[in-house]
Formats: C-alpha cells, structure tokens, sequence
C-alpha cells in the first residue's frame, strides 16, 4: 500500500534528531510536527521570521500578528524568537537548519528538483524553496512517486524549471525511500506492502537496489 | 514638522510626492504587518505605472490585490503571488510584469539597497530561471549568481510603535519585511498603531532606528487573516 500523507510524515520525523533546527515546507512537510518524538526537542523555523513555531492557536489565542510561512495563524513554543526576512534567511543560506523538508512536483538522478512552476498552468512563485534547497545541506523531499496516470516523477532529467540544481540527496515517496547519489537513485526503502517491482516500473530513472530492501517500519 | 519629528497627521500628507511610474517598497508578509493604509491611498490618489517590490501581491480586495483593480501596477517585484484571480488575469494576459524573486533574494535585495551596496553574490537561484542572464562566479568550489539591490522612491511600512522621531518597534511575525523595506526607500512612510515620545521606547528595544524613517502616521487595522487555523480549546478537550 502507497503511503498517506501522514504516514509519509511519521516516515520523516524518525529522520529528526534531538536539538535540530527544521524547516518545513507547505502541505506533507508541515505534518511532519505533528510526529515529534515525545522524547526529542526540535525548534521549528519558518521562513517569515519565527524561530520556535509552536501549535495552532486557540480561538482566543488567535493573533493576526503571528502567522507562519502557510500564512496560517500559530503560537510560539517555549524559547522562540522572532527576527525579520532577511535575518530568518541569514539562517537559512548561512546553512544554520540543520533539516530542511519540502515538497515537490519532480526530482531528477542528478539531484535537482522542480518545486515552484507549471508553465502556462501554475506560475505562483517559489517563496522561501530557492533558498531553502541552495542553502540547506539535509533535506528531504516529500512527494507522490507517480502522478494519478502513473508517470513517474523521478526522472532522468526534471522537465519543468528547476527550483534546484544538484541539492537533493533524499526522496521519500508515498512508495520509497529513495537516495541520490553519483547520478543515480539508490533504493532504501520501500512503504509495507510495495513491491521493489512496482517502485522500479515507477521510477523513470536509473534505480540501483542492491541487496534485500527492507519495509519502512512506523 | 521640526526637528526630528517625523509624525504626519493625514494619509494624503503621508504619502506626498508619489507620482505615476515610481518604484515603491511595501513591508508584509502575505496580509501580516502590511501597511494597509497607505496602500489605500496610493489606490484613493490613483498613482500609476507603479513598480512594487514586495513578498506577496495581497488579495482580490485586501492588501496590494487592491491596486490591480485601477491596474495602477505596472511590474512587481514578489517571491510569491497569485492568491487573487486578477492578478492572475492580468500576469496570463501580459498587463502585468512579474519577476518573481526567491523570497531570500529579496530580503537580501532591500536590505542591501538600503546599506548602499549596488548587488551581491548568492546561490540561491543557480542553474535555475532566476540566474539566467546574470553574471555568475565561483567562490570556494561553489557557483554563485550577482543579484542587484533595490531601492524605492518610497517605501511603505508597517510598524507596531514608533516615537516621533521615527524609532520603530514591530510586533511578532508582522516585523517580516518591514525593517529593509524600511531602510530602502528613498522617502519611507510608516504607519503605526501607537505613537509615544521620544524617550518612551528602551533604546535597546528599538528594531529600526529613525535614521531610516521619513514619516510616521498613525493608524488604525483591519489585520484581515489570510488562514485561520486553529485547534480545539482545553475545554473541548486539547491534546
């Protein structure tokens, strides 16, 4: 079975470790919070100007003043500080988060990614990704491995303008764990119940499974 | 107005000397700490041709989204946009020029324009759209883009307090842009919901000192929210 969306997040958050600074990215990445290991301390940034974003509000606490990078209204955690754009990308180009986690619409074998634009169809902006993925040494891409007719969206070369060059190195699909090195993906994973089978008649790039791959386990 | 005073007492005085075709640098992050009145005087003086620099382009009634209507925009200057169907009307159909900028690169364009320094080398952009036409170098094994700073005929500006010298304190995330919007315009107006003595604000607390600041106003906010997100109350059981 393909992965929800948070199953694709749990996945994600036993990639956190204790005293990381992360930012997560609209949609999939932005559940990923919610997976927190009750064990660990993360400090979540986002890219407008906090530093320790903490839940959403209650309809008391609600504060037009404090939104996140969704434009969604939030609240503070215990030791969060705020700070202005560029001062919020200083950290981010500075290579100061330790974990980065975005979406994306394809990844290619030499690790660029297509994230922002759909000529002619979707033309919004890239916001704060640019930076993110130029800026960020870790980072995880979150995406469906496959569109809804099955074409595949990690491909030998992105066809939609890059977001990107040569930055990404993890790839987790709603089917896979995926790694990018040396020009091609590297099979870690594999969600319970696909089979290497599917994942590689998925995957329009070179995947490299060597050895059993194990399920992901939650 | 004498000495450092720098408070105005009308929105027309405010913004003064905005003619058609100027560059104008707004503060805001989406609809957060953007200077909502001032935008509804460029739109009640009918100002055209305008350059905006700013994150976002607000919404279809709310926000810059209020100057789409006259079409008083001629090119913006934004990290993210299209939260309104006009904006999208008019992109899709050539009126409107847009250079989308990474959201970094921005910050980094006001803030340098605003320190004097004409351009500056990132890499965010590489081997993307956005570095196509622009002189690029290596630096340590690693490619870099010239990204050139901006500067504004005016700039706009959201701040929670002033005093009236023009010292500015923001409040939480609504501080966003609004401190290099601030140092980059050539004339640079803010409106605030609290105006005090010089004296009043801890000189430590002071986010963006008057040097920067031409004239403060003060204002009163809608501070529409763009997403409303909540959770449950404790007594509905948080948790």
């Amino acid at each position: 079975m393909a992965l929800s969306r948070e199953q694709i997040a749990q996945r994600v958050a036993q990639e956190l470790q204790d005293g990381y600074y992360v930012n997560l990215g609209i949609g999939i990445p932005t559940l990923v919070a919610n997976y927190v290991p009750d064990n660990m301390e993360v400090m979540l940034q986002s890219e407008n100007g906090l530093l320790g974003m903490g839940q959403f509000p209650t309809e008391e606490e609600i504060d037009a003043d404090l939104i996140n990078a969704g434009k969604q209204t939030v609240t503070m955690a215990k030791g969060a500080s705020i700070f202005d754009s560029a001062e919020s990308f200083a950290m981010i180009r500075g290579g100061h988060v330790d974990l980065t986690v975005l979406g994306a619409f394809e990844v290619d074998v030499n690790g660029n990614i297509a994230s922002y634009m759909i000529p002619g169809k979707l033309i919004k902006g890239m916001g704060g990704a640019m930076d993110l993925v130029a800026g960020a040494d870790n980072i995880i891409v979150t995406m469906t491995h496959a569109s809804k007719h099955g074409v595949s969206k990690l491909l030998n070369n992105c066809s939609l303008p890059l977001t990107g060059k040569a930055c990404i190195k993890k790839v987790l699909t709603d089917l896979a764990f995926i790694e990018i090195k040396e020009g091609k993906f590297h099979l870690l994973e594999r969600a319970p119940g696909v089979s290497v089978e599917e994942i590689i008649k998925l995957t329009e790039g070179e995947l490299v499974v060597s050895g059993e791959i194990p399920e992901m386990t939650f | 107005m004498a000495g450092f005073d720098k408070v105005v007492s009308s929105y027309e005085e405010a913004m003064a000397g905005l003619t058609d075709d100027m560059t104008v640098i707004a503060g805001g992050f989406g609809l957060c700490g953007i200077p909502e009145n001032l935008i509804s005087e460029i739109k009640r003086k009918g100002t055209k041709g305008l350059t905006l620099v700013s994150n976002n382009c607000g919404v279809d009634d709310f926000g810059l989204g209020v100057l789409l209507t006259d079409r008083q925009i001629k090119k913006i200057v934004a990290s993210y946009v299209g939260e309104n169907a006009e904006f999208e009307r008019q992109m899709m159909a050539g009126e409107l020029e847009v250079e989308l900028t990474p959201q970094g690169t921005l910050a980094e364009k006001m803030r340098a324009g605003g320190a004097g320094i004409p351009a500056f080398y990132t890499a965010t952009g590489v081997g993307t759209p956005v570095a196509e036409g622009k002189d690029e170098r290596e630096f340590n094994g690693r490619d870099y883009i010239l990204e050139e700073s901006i500067v504004g005929d005016f700039a706009i500006v959201k701040a929670w307090k002033a005093d009236r010298y023009g010292n500015l304190v923001f409040r939480q995330t609504a501080r966003n842009f609004n401190p290099m919007a601030a140092t980059a315009g050539k004339i640079t107006v803010v409106e605030v919901e609290e105006i005090v003595e010089p004296g009043d604000l801890d000189p430590d607390q002071i986010h963006t000192a008057g040097i920067y600041v031409d004239r403060v106003i003060l204002g009163t906010f809608e501070k529409r929210i763009e997403q409303r997100t909540t959770r449950p109350s404790s007594a509905q059981g948080d948790k």
